[in-house]
């Protein structure tokens, strides 16, 4: 990594810290933060699915158990925040170990991974939907205690710094994956795993060490949503949304790359905001503004978003 | 191969079978490679040649027999555990990363022994002199000429430093001045210490660079010996051939 690698992730944090600190109101510091909750489970993924080439449809299961516990060892068990926060994503990250065990050793791959993931999260609603300790369908609720101590902020500027501080810390260790022996292991599976493996690649615990990173990550976010909402319930936290939000940023914004998902979560929300603002209150119409983009970005695949202006400016 | 000892081959592959099924791949096949050696593999399409080297690399577990390595079991060892200790191979069909750089590429290899990016790299150009592919580094794989893929196989290989390199067709399908440029590449591998085993259709280089040839035809190895023997011998050239094929030119020679 040179400093001059570093640059692009100083600029965004700085940009953050700035709207933080100039942005006045709610409505845009609300979609600001939101923007950043999605950026950092669609970074998550981006580990998994844009560098290793495992596409998982269900995210929603490492969002989900990072939100819960951080809820949840708060409210029941009396830890504070920011331990209850950190336990969220341990805990998030030893459940993607434990999915990516169960899927990577028996080989499952493409569409065949995604559909079990799907089946995981799927499973953990369901759970989650019914068990005592979560709320069960009613939610759960984190006591409102304003206090920095807490993790809670009197303003959403405040949050919004934290939030874009999580971004970028993301996205410095999306950078070094990048730049490390694991990191061009990742991506050698995702070209080709025979010939990886004929390159002295472990398959499998490469595999298995992204999963493991990508869920801590996406559970981070999770934590994050609970913090900043202080509510939830199955179809918040292991809900389908969150699985395909944190894949299709990726995927809008370059998958593979370090700025992807944020790049590909603030178009999508900005989208989705835009048309909320000019078509009025259509209800979906954000998801079907969601749709048209995935088909375009499926359709006309643009390696990433800089690759498609490249292509304009020509 | 007597008494308890170690088998004094470098590599001793014996009585290895590959069934798929109700077919037989690879049939009882027993095969010597000398330490720093280049040896050959050839015969006819099908013979059995590239399951053969899926069972050594540890790409296929054998159905029965041993493979071992300066006398050391490695059958069935899983592929990256080989090349971890010296094992690598090419592919016959290539299979670059498509989307990466041919020094990103190579790099793969390289990060087995290195573990820091910036060694990685520098290991990677290293090699890519070697095997002529310098002026390319920053190229993507998938803008390689046929030619310059099998270069790429050979330097992803080489960049693991393994002690043995099975090289599996790399000369199939290039024309004869890119033949030409690469046979001395692969000597020089070996020259470089690398021992090498390599399957190879084009006669031409095997004569040219092996010092012992085993034959294999339909599953079994079916002569062994220098380059010179095996072409003469009348039980391949009635593998390529046919049977009676040898009888029949015979004659015809004597008539």
């Amino acid at each position: 990594m040179t400093p001059r690698d570093l640059v692009p992730i100083i600029a965004f944090g700085v940009v953050v810290v700035a709207a933080a600190l100039l942005v006045t109101s709610n409505v845009a510091l609300n979609f600001l933060v939101f923007t950043m909750i999605i950026a950092l489970a669609a970074q998550g993924w981006n580990l998994l699915g844009g560098y290793g080439g495992q596409f998982s449809f269900g995210h929603a299961a490492f969002f989900g158990t990072g939100a819960y516990l951080t809820a949840i060892l708060q409210l029941r068990f009396g830890m504070g925040a920011y331990p209850a926060f950190a336990a969220g994503i341990a805990g998030a990250a030893l459940v993607g170990l434990a999915i990516g065990a169960l899927a990577f050793r028996s080989g499952l791959k493409g569409s065949y991974f995604a559909l079990v993931t799907l089946a995981f999260a799927e499973v953990f609603r369901v759970l989650a939907n019914a068990a005592e300790i979560t709320g069960g369908a009613a939610g759960i609720l984190i006591r409102l205690e304003v206090n920095p101590a807490n993790f809670q902020f009197a303003d959403r500027g405040t949050f919004l710094m934290v939030a874009g501080s999580l971004v970028t810390l993301a996205l410095l260790a999306t950078l070094a994956l990048e730049r490390s022996r694991l990191g061009a292991q990742l991506v050698a599976v995702r070209e080709n795993e025979a010939a990886a493996q004929a390159l002295g690649v472990d398959v499998l615990a490469v595999k298995l060490r992204a999963i493991t990173l990508s869920a801590g990550m996406t559970g981070a976010a999770g934590g994050l949503y609970a913090q900043y909402f202080l509510y939830l319930d199955a179809n918040i936290a292991y809900g389908t949304w969150i699985s395909v939000e944190a894949l299709l940023a990726p995927i809008v914004g370059g998958a593979g790359t370090v700025f992807g998902p944020v790049l590909g979560a603030v178009i999508l929300h900005g989208l989705a905001e835009a048309t909320k603002s000019v078509a009025g209150r259509i209800p979906g119409i954000d998801l079907v503004v969601f749709g048209i983009v995935l088909i375009l970005v499926v359709r006309f695949p643009p390696r990433d978003i800089p690759g498609l202006l490249r292509r304009w400016r020509r | 191969m007597t008494g308890t000892g170690p088998d004094p081959a470098f590599l001793a592959v014996r009585g290895i079978t590959k069934r798929f099924g109700g077919l037989v791949a690879v049939n009882d096949a027993t095969l010597d490679v000398a330490e720093g050696s280049i040896t050959g593999l050839i015969g006819p399409n099908g013979a059995g040649k590239t399951t053969l080297f899926a069972v050594i690399a540890g790409f296929e577990k054998p159905t029965a027999g041993i493979v071992m390595l300066e006398g050391e079991q490695i059958t069935g060892r899983r592929p990256h555990d080989l090349a971890r200790i010296g094992l690598a191979r090419t592919f016959q069909i290539v299979q670059p990363f498509a989307g990466l750089t041919v020094r990103e590429n190579i790099a793969v290899g390289a990060f087995l022994r290195e573990a820091k990016r910036s060694a990685a790299m520098a290991a990677a150009e290293q090699v890519a002199h070697r095997v002529g592919l310098a002026d390319q580094l920053d190229k993507p794989a998938a803008a390689l000429t046929v030619a310059g893929r099998k270069r790429l196989e050979v330097a992803r290989a080489l960049a693991t430093r393994p002690k043995l390199l099975l090289l599996d067709e790399v000369l199939a399908g290039l024309n004869p001045s890119e033949i030409r440029d690469i046979v001395p590449v692969v000597r020089a591998i070996r020259d470089d210490g690398v021992t090498v085993l390599m399957i190879e259709h084009v006669m031409q280089a095997v004569m040219n660079l092996c010092e012992t040839v085993h034959v294999l035809a339909q599953g079994r190895i079916i002569c062994s010996g220098t380059p010179a023997e095996v072409v003469s011998a009348p039980a391949v050239v009635e593998a390529y051939l046919g049977q009676g094929a040898a009888k029949r030119l015979q004659g015809a020679a004597n008539a």
